[in-house]
């Protein structure tokens, strides 16, 4: 499973990086972004999945697995 | 706003003309003012009107389900849309949307404000928005605003020492709004003892638009009279603060207009404290008179940040403007220029096509993608700052008082207009 920020629609909201902390970061500006290459660690799904559904701007693409 | 000058002078020359250069007399379009209560909230509604102040709620609810954008008359002419997707489509689209004004009133600023505003970067519309908002963001990011956690803290905690062993405390007035009120002006770098001069200018700004103009011009003369010695001794005397940063900055490799500089720190100034302080105070109402929610919260501290955003969606406190540019039908609506409109977050946030359970607080909701901050380009450039004060108030409210109720709910008294909040919120203290 992998994440990313759309940066062109992140607005700085922070909901990503306030629930998984493991995943996503602030840059600079407080926007979000991805830690690395976005690939969630095994046990990190759920909180992928949390900082998705709670983007106000709905702002983070999610690529399943298979 | 005086054309963009390059200045190489002085501190004292840069800012000489700020002062006489204010307007001396109200500019802009006024309209007639429509006062008395309404009869139908979808074709004449009232942001101002008594049962919309006491309870906003069920109206939204009534209007979504019938209109969904409500009409009025009132204010020279507006829309309410109610539905999530209406608000959104509307705070996205700064085309056909100025945010020229954003306080819903009987006077638009004149039309050459815009792309500025008077209060950059909340009152701007793109390109320019863009390069006042961005020298900003930094000093609102969260790394930033981790560093006041710990003073915010011990200032709950001092307000709520002094108050130790009451039977009452009114936790808008002896509470909530001090609170804000010391974390802007410590960022801005103005005397903490001219905190009630503050809530003073907010109270003229949001909450007075339905002052006859000329008052209400006078009013605001005075906040720009008090930031203009503030930026020249800030000038006269640079310190590590934003004044001092704003003085510096830069856009496009020039300094900032001094109207821009003084724009910029009564937005900042204002916009944080009656909005901070709603949060604040709507949360402890909620608490004090939903038993299970508090126990729940006593018991289990490490939810109040989830706890937090729920009751941040359910009675967000604050609702924009935007100003129609020009002529259009938007889905249905004949929209003219500069008709009004309020884009309600509150109202979006209770849109049951979005949220489960809307009209219900769900304290442990863990899908809550709300709008209390805004949505698009225009998102609260202090949301950082405001969670941070309203999860440290809570915690430290909780940790005073785990067991509380209201004192006398027909007592709890709402602010009027754009900011909504409790004002005087009596509770009950248990020992």
């Amino acid at each position: 499973m992998k994440v990313h920020v759309v940066q062109d629609i992140c607005q700085g909201h922070g909901r990503c990086y306030a629930l998984a902390p493991e995943l996503f970061e602030p840059d600079e500006i407080g926007n979000g972004v991805e830690i690395g290459d976005g690939t969630v660690a095994p046990g990190q799904e759920d909180a992928a999945r949390k900082a998705v559904l709670n983007c106000p701007e709905r702002a983070i693409t999610i690529e399943e697995d298979g | 706003m005086s054309e963009r000058t390059t200045h190489t002078g002085t501190a004292a020359d840069r800012f000489a003309e700020l002062d006489p250069s204010l307007p001396s007399e109200p500019r802009g379009i006024a309209n007639e003012v429509i006062d008395g209560p309404v009869g139908d909230y979808a074709t004449d509604f009232d942001h101002t009107g008594a049962e919309w102040v006491a309870d906003p709620y069920p109206i939204m609810d009534d209007l979504r389900s019938r209109c969904p954008v409500a009409h009025t008359e009132r204010y020279g002419g507006g829309w309410l849309p109610t539905r999530h997707e209406d608000v959104a489509a509307i705070a996205y689209d700064t085309e056909r949307f100025s945010s020229r004004s954003v306080v819903m009133g009987n006077n638009r600023p004149p039309h050459d404000l815009a792309p500025v505003g008077i209060a950059p970067p909340i009152s701007s519309d793109p390109p320019f928005h863009h390069g006042a908002r961005r020298l900003l963001l930094p000093a609102f990011a969260p790394q930033a605003i981790a560093k006041l956690e710990a003073g915010t803290r011990a200032y709950c905690d001092e307000l709520l020492d002094a108050v130790q062993g009451r039977d009452v405390v009114d936790a808008a007035g002896e509470f909530a709004q001090h609170i804000p009120v010391r974390v802007i002006a410590d960022m801005l770098g103005f005397p903490r003892e001219d905190a009630e001069l503050f809530r003073g200018f907010v109270h003229d700004v949001l909450e007075g638009v339905n002052l006859p103009l000329a008052e209400r011009f006078e009013r605001m003369q005075g906040l720009f009279a008090y930031l203009s010695a503030q930026i020249t001794e800030h000038a006269a005397s640079p310190r590590d603060d934003l004044t001092s940063f704003l003085i510096d900055a830069e856009m496009d490799g020039e300094k900032l207009d001094p109207f821009h500089i003084a724009g910029t720190m009564a937005l900042l100034l204002l916009a944080g404290i009656d909005t901070t302080w709603s949060a604040i105070g709507s949360s402890i109402w909620h608490l004090a008179r939903t038993p299970a929610d508090r126990e729940r919260l006593v018991a289990d501290p490490d939810l109040v940040p989830t706890a937090m955003e729920e009751l941040l969606r359910a009675y967000a406190p604050v609702t924009m403007a935007r100003l129609v540019k020009e002529d259009m039908d938007w889905n249905g609506c004949p929209m003219k220029a500069d008709d009004w409109i309020l884009l309600s977050f509150p109202a979006a946030n209770r849109d049951p096509r979005l949220f489960e359970d809307a009209d219900r607080v769900v304290i442990d909701r863990e899908v809550n993608r709300h709008s209390a901050f805004g949505l698009g380009v225009h998102r609260c450039l202090g949301s950082h700052l405001a969670r941070m004060e309203v999860r440290v108030a809570l915690e430290s409210w909780l940790a005073h008082f785990p067991d509380f109720s209201l004192a006398d709910p027909d007592a709890v008294t709402w602010s009027p207009g754009q900011v909504r909040g409790p004002r005087h919120l009596p509770i009950a203290i248990a020992r």
